[in-house]
């Protein structure tokens, strides 16, 4: 399984279950046996997980479990990373040169970040009143809502 | 000609710097650099014209980066994710550009297009070495010819920034910065491959093992290029050896993988003499030029 919690594929892909299944040898096992293999397969995603996020050579045998990655452009000096969109990259290095590849194929930027879309925490769509409709009409937080006091030089 | 005379596009951005809502990851600037048109324009007015064997040297390396371009382009839709789709045809268009800036130049010679060199020619008219024709395989295969590829070319480009002959020094300072990116592109895969699960590591080394024994030929010198490389306008393909056995090696250890010990394939690529699979791919490049000759699409 993903290690960054890649939206995409649920926590029990389809792949596992059937890797799981192959590793009932044919014929007709003991229930006892059935019983360990069963437990076997059932534990081997849950070991996966503590894989650490970024590692320089990857151990994924099913290639569904390539993390999503956030990509950010910066398309020339002074100006900031802008969000360009996503993809799947085993880990951070391809992560990068993915990104070159996707999204600076036009002469796009001069500056990629990557970050695994998991550690983006993400204000909720639906508290849009709560947290964002409050600044509304309050004129006073902009500078311009005051009138230049008199003999204030540099203003 | 030099980069730096040659004129390009321009900038026809339309963003405008200042962090505003025109600041965006997607604005789309060609930039300056040397195109295949550039060279081919130049060929036609008469600013560059190859001697003979200039333009028989350029076909070489033309048709390397032509054969393989097709054998790459084969992965659009096939490789193991979208993403490396893209990167395996990124890596096909940069060889592709290479091959049109040397057809179109080695065409100077005999007044030949680009198109009249790459779709016309039979096989065994072909120069490039045999290593490029190979068929693609697993994906460890590619990536094993890749590897191979790269490393040689990146030597090669590099000292051919020196070449006395400017317009293939022009061509080889484009290319040479874009297989810079192809090595490392091989690299890192050869790493996770290696590094990765038996299965993968297997097949790493099964494709290492298919494509080595086409590593010998990259280095063969003729007498085509000893003349030139007398004259400083070639680089002797013997040269590169050392520099390409000592770069690869690194990449192998870091990998734990060990140099194939397989003994080399006949060659004679330059010759016209090619394995059995180049046939097939020519047939299929260019058919369509063949069957509606003068078509554009």
């Amino acid at each position: 399984m993903s290690p960054h919690g890649n939206p995409e594929v649920p926590a029990s892909s389809a792949s596992e279950v059937i890797r799981g299944a192959e590793q009932v040898p044919s014929g007709a096992p003991t229930p006892e046996a059935a019983a360990t293999e069963t437990k076997a397969a059932a534990t081997t995603p849950a070991s996966e997980n503590q894989v650490p996020s970024i590692q320089p050579a990857v151990n994924h045998a099913d290639r569904g479990a390539w993390g999503l990655w956030e990509v950010f452009v910066r398309s020339s000096r002074g100006l900031s990373h802008v969000h360009a969109g996503s993809l799947h990259a085993p880990d951070a290095a391809m992560a990068l040169r993915n990104a070159r590849d996707l999204y600076t194929r036009r002469n796009e930027g001069v500056s990629i970040w990557v970050v695994p879309a998991d550690a983006i925490a993400a204000s909720d769509p639906d508290a849009k009143g709560s947290f964002f409709e409050s600044p509304q009409g309050k004129d006073y937080r902009h500078a311009t809502y005051y009138t230049k006091s008199e003999g204030v030089k540099h203003l | 000609m030099s980069p730096e005379t040659t004129t390009g596009h321009g900038d026809i951005s339309t963003g405008v710097a200042g962090g505003d809502s025109n600041a965006s990851a997607t604005r789309i600037t060609p930039g300056n650099a040397l195109r295949p048109e550039d060279i081919a324009l130049e060929v036609r007015t008469g600013l560059a014209k190859p001697t003979e064997d200039v333009a028989e040297y350029a076909l070489r390396l033309g048709d390397d980066a032509l054969v393989l371009a097709q054998r790459l382009g084969h992965w659009i839709s096939r490789a193991p994710e979208l993403e490396e789709d893209v990167a395996l045809g990124n890596i096909a268009l940069d060889q592709l550009g290479h091959a049109r800036s040397f057809l179109s130049y080695a065409g100077g010679a005999w007044e030949k297009s680009e198109d009249d060199l790459a779709y016309f020619r039979r096989e065994h008219e072909f120069r490039s070495v045999q290593l490029f024709e190979q068929p693609n395989g697993d994906f460890a295969v590619t990536i094993a010819r890749q590897f191979i590829v790269s490393y040689y070319q990146f030597e090669l480009y590099r000292r051919l920034t020196e070449s006395s002959d400017e317009t293939l020094a022009a061509i080889a300072a484009k290319a040479v910065k874009e297989v810079d990116y192809h090595r490392d592109h091989s690299a890192q895969w050869i790493l996770r491959l290696a590094g990765g699960t038996d299965e993968s590591r297997t097949r790493m080394i099964h494709g290492l093992r298919l494509m080595w024994p086409y590593v010998n030929e990259l280095f063969q010198d003729d007498d085509l290029t000893q003349r030139l490389a007398e004259a400083g306008a070639a680089v002797a393909p013997s040269s590169l050896r050392e520099d390409f056995d000592r770069l690869t090696g690194d990449v192998l250890q870091e990998a734990e993988l060990e140099v194939p010990d397989v003994p080399a394939a006949p060659g004679g690529g330059r010759r016209g003499k090619h394995s059995e699979h180049l046939g097939y791919l020519l047939a299929e490049m260019q058919v369509l030029a063949r069957e509606h000759p003068g078509a554009s699409w």
